[in-house]
């Protein structure tokens, strides 16, 4: 019975999201997962491990890459647009930061805004013009931006960048009164960032943006012709990918409290772009993969000094050889059909078989 | 007047050097559409041989200095042709049917491979060529002493350029080479081995690439295991100005920055020079969105 209905009313059936998105992990082991991650100062702590301060440094940048990368995916993952330059709105948020609080004596916080807005206020002005250029040619056009940001802050651009030695004795940002200071309490600051990002990211990449982006990546002459205004939004994803690594550079000035142009040159663009490559472009749980593949892993290797980079360069090789669409490419996103209506197609076939899937994963 | 001749001279030597990098990018994105990250140390590779040759051997020394330079040229030219045909077998050829972004991250590690090689083989301080390695004779142009070895790499330039052009526009691998570039699919059909004829690419651009690193080594002197990295961000550059996979263009493209550079770190400012470059080209790609001279190949929508 309910099949011909189903075949009755399929062609006027509209897809829409209906967020079937197969998890990795079922939600406890996740929930658990991301509880001992935010427990792992604690239990450094506890088991009084020598070397923690190390490893927690470590994982903080790891964490400050994950953000940055995460952002780059929005352009280059989801949006498709060859970004090789993505340190330049990372310099840009790292030195507004720097300036507000030498020069003027802003709190590392209130700098934050103005960070992110900076860096995508130059994202617009920049991207705005070169937007259209093809994949390679918008590659060497965002390389030759972060050059040029380089060259600008180690020539002292309207004398406020310190030249070549950069800017020293950032403070630490305050939050309620507390300083934020040592690294346990950074680790906390940039997870919780983390987290945020992943969550705003994954909402945007789902909402009437994420999908337009999407298919601009797809097929851009289809996009137009549905009446996607892909200029439009590839600028938006650009500005909003720089505002992000606005708001990263803001805590790396301050956790680094030293900031210097050789700090944002064309090898780190390079280390953001093979992290959301290698990850699995366009998949958040990629990025976050790569970042602590291609950031921690090789300091387990500290020891090989002089051939780890070396290494580095043949795993990259390799790992693009054996799996060409990243460690975790992203899942084709799944729509689910609406059931015909609202209590008979519980019957539905299809959307049966969704049903009892979801209810698996909770 | 003197000061404008010298600074010309200067641009289009180190101009041919770059056009002579930018010929390899341009052939190969011409024919596998892919840009081959470890070309600039396919370039650091030919400046280290041939300082092994001509410095820690003296081959000048031992065969007199037409017959050293020529065989070091010669060899030079074939070992980073044979370490650039490695390279694509490794690190290309797997890739050549998946998406382009992988190819990309696998050009990039094979770069960060090779450098960290070079390093772990020569060291990671700076080495020189000696100044004596060629006699150190002055012509004079236009009233202008100029280093006999400025010239030399000119015309080494030029005519290795024009060998390559008539090798691409008169020969039948020639035309193969142009066929594959337009048409991967209808060059099978047409019977043409593309395989082969990426392998000869991959032949010929490093062989070019290699050179002009021994160049850039006597012209300089001073050489640096991550030399490669500026030297193929130019010479990229120089082959994007040009129209990327337009032979023509990375000649024009190569010539044009080295005087663009010299130009304007003569007359603007030196610590700017890098960022002069970059701009230009932002400018020539923001109302030439496909370079100066265009490409060849349409992209299919």
């Amino acid at each position: 019975m309910s099949f011909s209905f189903k075949g009755l009313l399929s062609d006027r059936v509209p897809l829409e999201e209906g967020g079937g998105k197969e998890r990795i992990l079922p939600l406890p082991l996740t929930i658990a997962g991301i509880a001992i991650f935010f427990s792992i100062p604690v239990i450094f702590k506890v088991t009084g491990l020598s070397s923690a301060m190390y490893w927690l440094e470590v994982l903080n940048t790891v964490g400050l890459y994950a953000i940055l990368a995460l952002s780059l995916n929005v352009i280059l993952g989801h949006a498709g647009m060859f970004n090789m330059g993505h340190a330049a709105f990372f310099a840009v948020g790292a030195y507004v930061t720097a300036i507000l609080n030498l020069t003027y004596g802003w709190s590392i916080l209130s700098t934050l805004p103005v960070a992110g807005l900076a860096a995508g206020l130059f994202a617009a002005i920049v991207a705005g013009p070169i937007i259209h250029l093809r994949g390679d040619y918008l590659l060497i056009v965002t390389i030759g931006i972060v050059e040029i940001i380089r060259i600008s802050l180690t020539n002292n651009i309207f004398g406020v960048t310190g030249g070549p030695n950069g800017l020293m004795g950032i403070a630490r940002p305050t939050i309620f009164g507390f300083k934020i200071a040592r690294p346990q309490h950074f680790f906390y600051l940039i997870w919780i960032v983390v987290a945020i990002t992943v969550t705003l990211f994954y909402w945007l990449e789902n909402s009437r943006f994420g999908r337009a982006l999407k298919f601009i990546k797809e097929d851009p002459v289809a996009a137009e012709g549905i009446g996607i205004n892909t200029t439009r939004y590839k600028l938006m994803a650009f500005v909003v990918g720089a505002i992000w690594a606005g708001f990263a550079g803001t805590l790396y000035a301050s956790r680094m409290r030293t900031i210097s142009p050789g700090s944002f040159n064309f090898e780190e663009s390079v280390l953001l772009f093979t992290i959301v490559i290698l990850g699995g472009s366009g998949s958040q749980k990629g990025v976050l993969l790569g970042s602590f593949l291609i950031i921690g892993l090789p300091e387990l290797f500290r020891g090989f000094q002089n051939s780890r980079l070396l290494v580095f360069g043949a795993a990259l090789v390799i790992m693009m050889i054996f799996r060409p669409q990243g460690l975790l490419p992203p899942k084709p996103q799944r729509y689910k059909l609406p059931p015909p209506w609202d209590k008979m197609g519980q019957n539905g076939n299809s959307s049966q078989a969704k049903v009892s899937l979801s209810k698996k994963d909770d | 007047m003197d000061f404008f001749i010298q600074q010309l001279t200067n641009g289009l030597t180190v101009g041919g050097i770059y056009a002579l990098i930018a010929l390899g990018y341009t052939m190969v994105y011409g024919v596998m559409k892919l840009i081959n990250f470890a070309h600039g140390e396919l370039f650091t590779l030919g400046a280290y041989i041939g300082f092994t040759l001509l410095v820690t051997f003296n081959f000048t020394g031992l065969f007199g200095t037409v017959i050293g330079l020529g065989f070091s040229v010669i060899l030079v030219s074939c070992l980073v042709a044979v370490a650039g045909h490695l390279l694509e077998r490794v690190a290309y050829r797997p890739l050549r049917h998946s998406d382009r972004l992988a190819a990309v991250v696998s050009a990039l590690g094979a770069s960060i491979f090779l450098q960290n090689a070079i390093m772990l083989k020569w060291g990671a301080q700076r080495l020189a060529y000696k100044p004596n390695i060629l006699p150190n004779v002055s012509v004079n142009i236009f009233g202008q002493p100029m280093p006999f070895i400025r010239i030399l790499v000119f015309l080494v330039a030029v005519f290795v350029m024009f060998g390559l052009y008539i090798f691409i526009n008169r020969t039948r691998t020639g035309m193969a080479i142009r066929a594959a570039a337009i048409d991967q699919g209808a060059a099978k059909l047409m019977g043409i081995d593309v395989s082969r004829v990426i392998a000869l690419v991959f032949i010929i651009g490093p062989a070019l690439g290699g050179l002009a690193g021994l160049m850039a080594g006597l012209l300089y002197g001073p050489i640096n295991f991550n030399m490669g990295q500026i030297y193929g961000l130019k010479a990229f550059t120089a082959a994007i100005i040009g129209g990327i996979g337009n032979i023509q263009g990375a000649m024009v493209g190569g010539l044009l920055l080295g005087l663009l550079e010299s130009m304007g770190a003569a007359y603007i400012s030196v610590a700017w020079k890098d960022g002069i470059t970059f701009m230009v080209l932002i400018v020539i790609l923001v109302f030439r969105p496909t370079g100066l001279l265009p490409e060849r190949v349409a992209e299919k929508l």
